[in-house]
């Protein structure tokens, strides 16, 4: 009775499995920062791909097949990301890689994609990343681009008539990053930089530096950095008696930063994908209903608001999957597949690639967003 | 350069020294008592602040949440103290350093899965509208934190040298067998320095919050700057570290508003190195010591 049950349990498992066996699971790679400094980018970014596989896999698979996802934690750090994507393309044998979260980590293992012939969607802000474009043939990435971030704020300066403005930037890559951008463009748009001003990632005090802006007469501030110094800025400003206009970058693109600064949050402007602030698009909006899916979606699975960083893996993920979904198996069809996108509606604009531009958007994909009454608001499309 | 400018630079480097000197004062209290450096120092300034934002998000009126998180983490210093610096039969100097250092990893992390990696941040105490001055503004928090800061440097002061208690303590720090000899429960002074320094750090964590906002990895900045000052006013002497803390805080200050802010850090660093070069008993230190 016994060994009779043990072989129909064998025969069902065998079955089971047999039927599972049938199509060939497609594998994809994720390399995000999910600890360390950098964990909150990479984990919005791995609850993000999660989320879709796990959807895709319930409808079904992709053609059929399952999709298999292996996530690696790279710890934003650049030796710790090459040993993970030297894993996923020699061990896993993956079809593309989505991620890093951070620019050196994603630039630490461009030549080894290129070498590899491995299709590789960072989910990381830096230009370098995706020029020049004959060296970067197998990366892409998703995130919109700092110049145009830049580009955004000084036109809105020229409207509203300001010329002489002080930057104050961290030091970490990004504050670096976006000082050069702001001093790069300046010139172009008639506007005078009279204070350049740099902080310490940690730092939790700018008076010093606010001091010396609010003695340069400058019209206007930039701050420029991901660390909680946003949420210090405005507040030593408002200590300060400054009532110039404060912009601040897209990485302010963080509720909490708005919280941890209270009522001095009011009227920060700032550049900025336009996830959060969904819900105040007109219905017609292109991107609405991307937007209100994913943000819908991530919010009922996770119980915390939805944050522009995993916006970025959404959109990467999607590309690999419709390209599998066309294509297939297969590597270098999966890159020309991308490469010729166009119209893809993400969360982070409306991409379109070409042998040129591996990044796909342009400066509409950023919004002009405001704080009012403790929330994001749209300011100007 | 305006004299409201300089005074605006003075204010802010007051407000920054202060938070310093908090710290210095409970590697003070240790050293005073055990000989060691808590390199974990930092993280019950970290653990004060992240309680105490915690508890206040719950719903605690703001002196409650204070209180609480003060004696929360005093508990956690003296428990501390009992758990890995206790048990140690033949306690050598380095060894209980590196138990600190593990035990300032142990916090961190425990107060990121507590917590999470956000920052957390507390109302001000007496809110935000800046106090006037000759032309510059002072927060109002950061009056909240020299207070305490002052307050706790001069009852410290009374303790160490007007209390049986508190010679104890020092007798403890200058010869542990001798301290023995003579009747003195060494094992308790060290569990009290302990409970004191966490619950020290920790006030300094909430009073600072408002102003700096606090994460789980804010720990390790507070321990180095207050390390630094520690080690400038002469370790074991708490009136130095108040007041070398208000001088880095001052020197940074000034140097990034006089000279310029890439430069902050560096001429800070360069000044301490300077000063322990022609006096490394630190300013107010005695060379007596071990």
């Amino acid at each position: 009775m016994f060994r009779k049950g043990l072989m129909l349990l064998l025969a069902v498992c065998l079955a089971i499995s047999g039927a599972h066996a049938k199509k060939e699971p497609y594998k994809v790679g994720a390399v995000f920062a999910i600890t360390g400094p950098a964990s909150w980018l990479g984990e919005p970014e791995r609850n993000t791909v999660q989320m879709i596989a796990e959807q895709v896999n319930k409808e079904g698979g992709i053609n059929g097949h399952p999709l298999e996802l292996i996530i690696e934690d790279t710890a934003g750090d650049e030796t710790r990301t090459v040993n993970a994507v030297n894993k996923l393309i020699n061990k896993d044998k993956v079809l593309a890689i989505v991620g890093p979260s951070r620019s050196g980590t994603t630039l630490a293992v461009v030549p080894i994609v290129e070498r590899a012939k491995v299709p590789l969607i960072s989910c990381a802000a830096a230009e370098a990343i995706v020029s020049p474009p004959e060296k970067r043939r197998w990366v892409f990435k998703t995130p919109q681009k700092d110049s145009d971030a830049v580009i955004r704020i000084y036109e809105h300066m020229k409207e509203r008539g300001i010329t002489r403005i002080a930057i104050l930037t961290g030091t970490t890559g990004f504050g670096a990053q976006g000082r050069k951008q702001l001093k790069k463009y300046a010139s172009k748009f008639g506007i005078e930089i009279v204070a350049d001003e740099t902080y310490g990632p940690r730092d939790t005090d700018m008076t010093p530096q606010l001091t010396r802006i609010k003695a340069s007469g400058a019209r206007a501030v930039v701050n420029w950095s991901i660390v909680p110094a946003q949420s210090i800025v405005p507040k030593n400003m408002r200590q300060l008696g400054m009532t110039i206009p404060l912009y601040q970058s897209h990485g302010f693109g963080n509720i909490k930063y708005v919280k941890a600064a209270g009522e001095a949050a009011e009227g920060v402007i700032f550049p900025c994908g336009r996830l959060l602030i969904a819900e105040q698009l007109p219905d017609d909006h292109p991107q609405k209903k991307v937007l209100m899916e994913y943000k819908r979606a991530y919010e009922r699975k996770f119980k915390e608001p939805v944050s522009t960083f995993g916006g970025h893996a959404y959109d990467a993920f999607w590309l690999v999957i419709n390209a599998l979904k066309e294509v297939g198996p297969d590597r270098a069809k999966i890159r020309d597949y991308i490469e010729h996108v166009k119209g893809f509606v993400g969360t982070g604009g409306i991409f379109n690639f070409s042998p040129k531009d591996h990044n796909g958007l342009t400066k509409d994909a950023f919004a002009i967003l405001t704080v009012r009454k403790g929330r994001f608001t749209l300011l100007e499309d | 350069m305006s004299t409201s400018v300089l005074l605006q630079l003075l204010f802010s480097g007051i407000t920054v020294g202060s938070i310093y000197a908090l710290t210095a004062l409970g590697f003070n209290l240790i050293y005073n008592a055990t000989g060691i450096i808590n390199f974990a120092q930092g993280e019950f300034v970290m653990l004060g602040g992240m309680t105490a934002a915690w508890l206040a998000g719950a719903g605690f009126p703001l002196w409650v949440s204070f209180v609480l998180s003060v004696a929360l983490v005093a508990a956690l210093g003296a428990s501390f103290e009992r758990l890995c610096i206790h048990p140690l039969r033949s306690p050598q100097i380095l060894s209980l350093i590196m138990i600190t250092i593990a035990g300032s990893i142990l916090f961190r992390g425990a107060a990121m899965f507590l917590w999470g990696k956000q920052t957390v941040y507390l109302k001000a105490f007496s809110g935000e509208r800046p106090v006037k001055f000759l032309g510059a503004a002072l927060h109002p928090q950061t009056l909240w934190v020299l207070g305490t800061a002052l307050v706790i440097t001069i009852c410290l002061h009374l303790f160490l040298c007007y209390t049986l208690l508190g010679k104890a303590m020092r007798a403890c720090a200058s010869n542990r067998t001798a301290a023995r000899l003579t009747g003195i429960p060494v094992d308790r002074i060290v569990l009290l320095s302990f409970t004191l320094s966490a619950g020290i750090g920790a006030a300094g964590g909430v009073v600072v919050t408002p102003i700096t906002l606090m994460d789980y990895q804010q720990g390790t900045l507070f321990g180095l700057k207050g390390f630094s000052a520690a080690i400038l006013g002469g370790l074991g002497n708490p009136n130095g570290a108040f007041a070398a803390g208000l001088m880095i805080g001052a020197l940074e200050s000034l140097s990034a508003g006089l000279v310029s802010s890439h430069y902050k850090d560096a001429v800070a660093l360069v000044a301490l190195l300077a000063v322990l070069c022609f006096r490394p008993e630190g300013i107010w230190g005695t060379t007596t010591r071990r």
